[in-house]
Parts: C-alpha cells; structure tokens; sequence
C-alpha cells in the first residue's frame, strides 16, 4: 500500500475539515447569540440608571442598535468581529477588542503554560508506567493519577498557595505584573495557577499515554519487530509510540479547552486580570457585550485547536487522511 | 464471582457520602441555617468535629448537606444525560448512515467542540445563579456523551443474528431498540454514568465555587471552599475539609467505575485496560 501523502486525499480531507470548522463556528455564535438575547433587562436602561428618562433610554437603545430585528443585530455582531469589532463595551465605553485582547495575554499563556507543564510531566509518566506494567512502580503511578483526577483544579490552586505563597513564601499569593513591566515575575505569577491547571489534566494524559501504548504493542506489528530482533525498548519508540499518540493527540486537544475554561475559574484564586474574570465582570455588570464577544472568542479559540488537531491526525496517520 | 478491589474501595467511599446526604435529610448535628457568631472559626474540636465556619455553622453538618446538592446536581444531570442522549444514539444506529444518524452525530460533535465549562457559566450566569440552571447545563454536555457510547455500541450488536431475527419476525426498529439493543448496551452505559457522575460532581463544585451553582445558604462543597478563601491563612480547616470531601466522592466514583467495567464490559477484562470517553469536565 503506497502511504505517501496522495494531494488530492488531503486536500479532500482539509476542505471538509475546514468546512464542519466554519459550520461550527456559525453554530457557536447563533447559540452564544440566543443565550444572550434571553438575557432579561435592557442593557440600555441599565447602563444609564434608574433615574434616566425614558427619552434618553430611547436615544441610547437606537444608538446601541438594540431596535433592529434580531437578524440584522445578529449579522451586525458577526460582520463586526470577521473585521475585528467587537462592538463597544457597555460600561467601560471602550472597544471590546482592546479589553479582550489584553486580557488574552494572561488567559492564553496561562493554558498553554499549563498544557506544556501537564505533557512534560504526563509523557514520561505514562511511558514508565506502560513499561513497568503491573509492577509496584505502575501500581503506584496509577494510584496517583486516580488521585489525581479527582481533585478539582481550584482547590489545589488553594492549597498551592497556603504552602508556597503563605507558608512559604517562594510565590506571591495573586496577581499579575504585566509581561512588559517585568517578564519573569509575569511567568512567575502564572507558575502556580499553570500547576495547578496542569495536575489533573496530566493525570488524565498519563492514564490514556499508558493505556494506548499498551494498547500498541500488543499488536501484531510489534510482534513482528520483536520478532526480527528489535528489542521492547526499540520497538517501543519506533512504532509503538507513534501510533499511541493518535489518541493522545486528541485527549491534548480537548484539553486544550479544559484549560482555557478551567484558567477562567483558577484566575479567580488568583485574582489574574484574565478573560475569565472579564467575563464575571460582565455578568454581573450586565455588560452583555463583553461577555458574548469573550465567550464567542473562547469558543474560537476551542474549535480552531481541536480543528488544527484533526488536521495532525492526518500528518501522524496516514491512513485517516483518504476518510472523510 | 470475586469483586474487583477497586469496586470495593470505591462503593465504601461512595456510599459513605451517599449515606451522609442521606441521614442529612433527617439528622444533622448542628443546623446549617442557624448562626452563632459566639462560636465562630472553632478549630475541629469535640463538638464541632469540623470545627466551625466565620458564621459559627458546624462544617461538619455543612458538608453532609453539600453532600446532598453534589450528589443531586450530579444525577440528575446524568439522568438528563441518558434520558436525551441515549434515545438520539439509538436512533442514529438504527438508521445508521441515514440523514437522521448524520444530523445527529454532527449536532453531537458541535456540543462536543463547545468549552463546557465556558457554557456552562454562560447559561448559569444569564438564567440566573442556581442549583437547577447549574443541573441543566451540566446535564445537556452529558447528552453528546450517552449518544455516542449508546450508538457505538448499538451499531456493533445490529449486525448480530438475534436482532436480525427479530427483524424477520417483524418488529420495528423503535421496538428491537428498546427491547434488544438497550438491555444490551445498558452495561456500557453503566460505567459511562459512574464516570458522568464523578464530573457532574467537579463541574458543580466549579459552578458553586464561581458562585453560580446553588446559592446561599443552601451549603454546597464548592461554595464553601469559595468561602474559605479569604480566611485560609488563619482558619485552613475552612478549606480541607470541602476540598477533601469533594476528591473522596469523585475518587469513590472513579474507582466504582473502573471496577464496573472490569466486572459489566466483558470486552475489556482480558484486553488492556483503557478508559472511556471521557467527556470535556
């Protein structure tokens, strides 16, 4: 069988791909759309008190645009952002786009901080476990992982800070320099919320690295490199392990997301000017704006990774890439 | 038949916190509404083995009632879960490769692709903080969940003989999948509710943790732990003993669960164990 990349396969295969991307996308913002069109309470009156006239209620209700029909306001939201206006915040009175980007710059390295501490530590573990298989030292990891998985991330994030920020003294207990006033305070001050973020997940990873490898190399392909005299550590890293990332490639995919929305809960220990606690500032200021541009972003940012992981499926498995 | 250990420890554990959501319906040692702000912050003690929280409330007898809005939260986001997805999985095996199958999967996928944890504060936050609006939007991220493990595993047993005996005999597909399919995928769908359960319980303890899960003074773990924050310094039992309370449930379940698969999914006890899809939180 010729498994050299065939162009019109994978051109196939990334329309398509690109394609459910774009559909989901338009799912994502209709139903984001809906959740806060049934949010009940006039931003317009809202914004200005209850003292305002009604007259100027009116002005502003036209002003924000909020007396179109539901259509127009919705094609009006979606042609802003596809040119980088997200409309403007209600309460602030600035471009959302600048409160959301400047925010991303703390949620997006925190995730991915986190993701980066969580394989460095789930891949190793993983390989050792499947490789001590059933011995003391397997047993041992599993226990941890199954430990592991069931601590919530923000509770540990707590715990972090009695011991290394209170205790101890290694880390501040919250908050954020800023990445241009000082750039390794800033990793520095993301250190213990990214751990915190990264544990479960790296159990999760750890499990499912263990288990797939195990799964690999009882197959026959493996037999037959063992068999030409390969030894259980060759064999290991030459065919098993790639073929043991699919799954793992896809798990890291959607932790990405796990991560992205669990830094939203863990900046709140941590009191990170981050999207998540834009978005809680929202909610309860009824800035419905900020918080339909935040979450729609965040929703991006989800599909486009695990869009860009279907696409490394193809790269790692040549075979998926004649599927649709 | 010998039960696996892991059934056995997680059961225990499991049932403890069961039991103490259970009895907190007739019995507690102390109520959890009334405050006594003499008996503020008591360290864990005789009295109160717990100790006490900022309001003087017994954190023992919060945390049997946090038991109760977990485990509630918890399975009735599971049952909305099976009750949705489950008949949706086994219409799509059974009109699999139709239009309908293809409609569905795709609306699967969508939720699927959607940060759970982002929607779910988004409906909670629009519809307003509480224990309901946090049940169902934990419960409509199990829905993808329980549709495809039951499609999965009805597509492999639609090509078995019996079903197609029952084919012959003329039953329609709505009756074969309710009288043959789902009794036989009802194993699988088991151990994917244990493993459902154990998020919901996390997800909820996020939720009330943002303060959008049940509101006060109905006591929840995560609420609780919400509360904790700012006194953790000088009051950390605040803080241990929803934190712990929270791992041993998720950790009981999570052992149940693995256990029941290694007795009720046959597939799995001679190969190498894998987990389960494993939903997004």
């Amino acid at each position: 069988m010729d498994l050299r990349p065939s162009i019109p396969a994978m051109l196939r295969f990334t329309t398509l791909r690109l394609l459910s991307f774009a559909l989901s996308l338009v799912a994502a913002s209709i139903v984001i759309f809906a959740v806060i069109e049934v949010i009940p309470g006039d931003p317009a009156s809202y914004m200005l008190g209850l003292n305002a006239s009604p007259d100027t209620v009116a002005a502003l209700r036209e002003q924000m645009g909020l007396n179109s029909s539901l259509i127009l306001r919705y094609l009006h939201w979606v042609s802003g952002m596809l040119h980088g206006d997200f409309g403007t915040s209600y309460t602030y009175r600035v471009p959302v786009s600048e409160l959301v980007s400047a925010r991303l710059w703390i949620s997006i390295p925190l995730a991915i901080y986190a993701l980066l501490l969580s394989t460095l530590l789930a891949f190793p573990v993983g390989l050792i476990a499947a490789a001590r298989r059933g011995k003391p030292t397997d047993i041992g990891i599993m226990g941890a992982t199954q430990l592991g998985i069931a601590i919530p991330n923000f509770w540990f994030a707590m715990l972090l800070v009695v011991l290394f920020a209170i205790r101890l003294h290694w880390f501040s207990a919250g908050g954020f320099p800023g990445w241009s006033k000082n750039f390794w305070l800033s990793l520095k001050s993301l250190t213990l919320p990214a751990i915190a973020l990264a544990l479960p997940q790296a159990s999760i990873l750890a499990r499912i690295m263990r288990s797939s490898l195990l799964d690999t190399l009882g197959q026959d392909y493996i037999r037959t490199a063992r068999a030409k005299g390969l030894t259980r550590g060759q064999a290991l890293r030459r065919h098993a392990l790639r073929n043991a990332m699919i799954p793992v490639l896809t798990i890291m995919g959607m932790q990405f997301s796990f991560l992205l929305a669990g830094a939203i809960i863990i900046e709140n220990v941590f009191f990170l000017p981050g999207l998540g606690r834009l978005i809680f500032q929202g909610i309860t200021q009824r800035d419905l704006i900020v918080v339909e541009s935040a979450v729609m972003l965040l929703v991006f940012a989800v599909i486009a990774v695990n869009f860009l992981v279907d696409l490394l499926y193809a790269v790692v498995d040549p075979r998926l890439r004649g599927k649709s | 038949m010998k039960l696996p250990h892991t059934l056995v420890l997680g059961a225990i554990l499991f049932g403890l916190f069961l039991a103490a959501a259970l009895v907190s319906f007739l019995w507690t040692p102390f109520d959890v509404e009334t405050l006594d702000i003499a008996a503020k912050l008591r360290p864990p003690g005789a009295l109160h083995w717990f100790g006490t929280d900022h309001f003087g409330r017994d954190i023992f007898s919060m945390i049997m009632v946090g038991a109760r809005t977990s485990i509630a939260v918890a399975v009735v986001a599971v049952g909305i879960g099976v009750a949705l997805g489950v008949p949706l999985g086994l219409a799509a095996a059974a009109r699999h490769g139709g239009v309908l199958d293809e409609v569905i999967m795709r609306g699967n996928d969508l939720v699927f692709a959607f940060p759970s944890l982002v929607i779910a504060i988004l409906i909670t936050a629009v519809f307003g903080p509480s224990a309901l609006n946090a049940i169902i939007a934990i419960g409509i991220f199990n829905v993808p969940v329980f549709a495809r493990i039951a499609r999965s595993g009805a597509l492999s047993l639609w090509t078995l003989d019996y079903v197609l005996a029952a084919q012959v005999a003329g039953k329609g597909k709505i009756r074969i999948s309710f009288e043959h399919i789902l009794p036989n995928i009802a194993n699988l769908l088991i151990v994917q509710g244990t493993i459902q359960f154990s998020l919901g319980i996390l997800a909820e303890a996020a939720l009330s943790y943002v303060g959008l899960g049940a509101q006060p003074p109905t006591p929840s773990w995560g609420r609780m732990l919400a509360d904790s924050q700012t006194m953790i310094s000088f009051a950390p039992h605040l803080a241990l003993f929803p934190g712990f309370a929270i791992v041993l449930t998720v950790l009981g379940l999570n052992l149940m669960g693995d256990g029941l698969r290694d007795i009720l999914d046959p597939r799995i006890r001679r190969r190498v164990r894998s987990r389960p899809e494993r939903s997004p939180e």
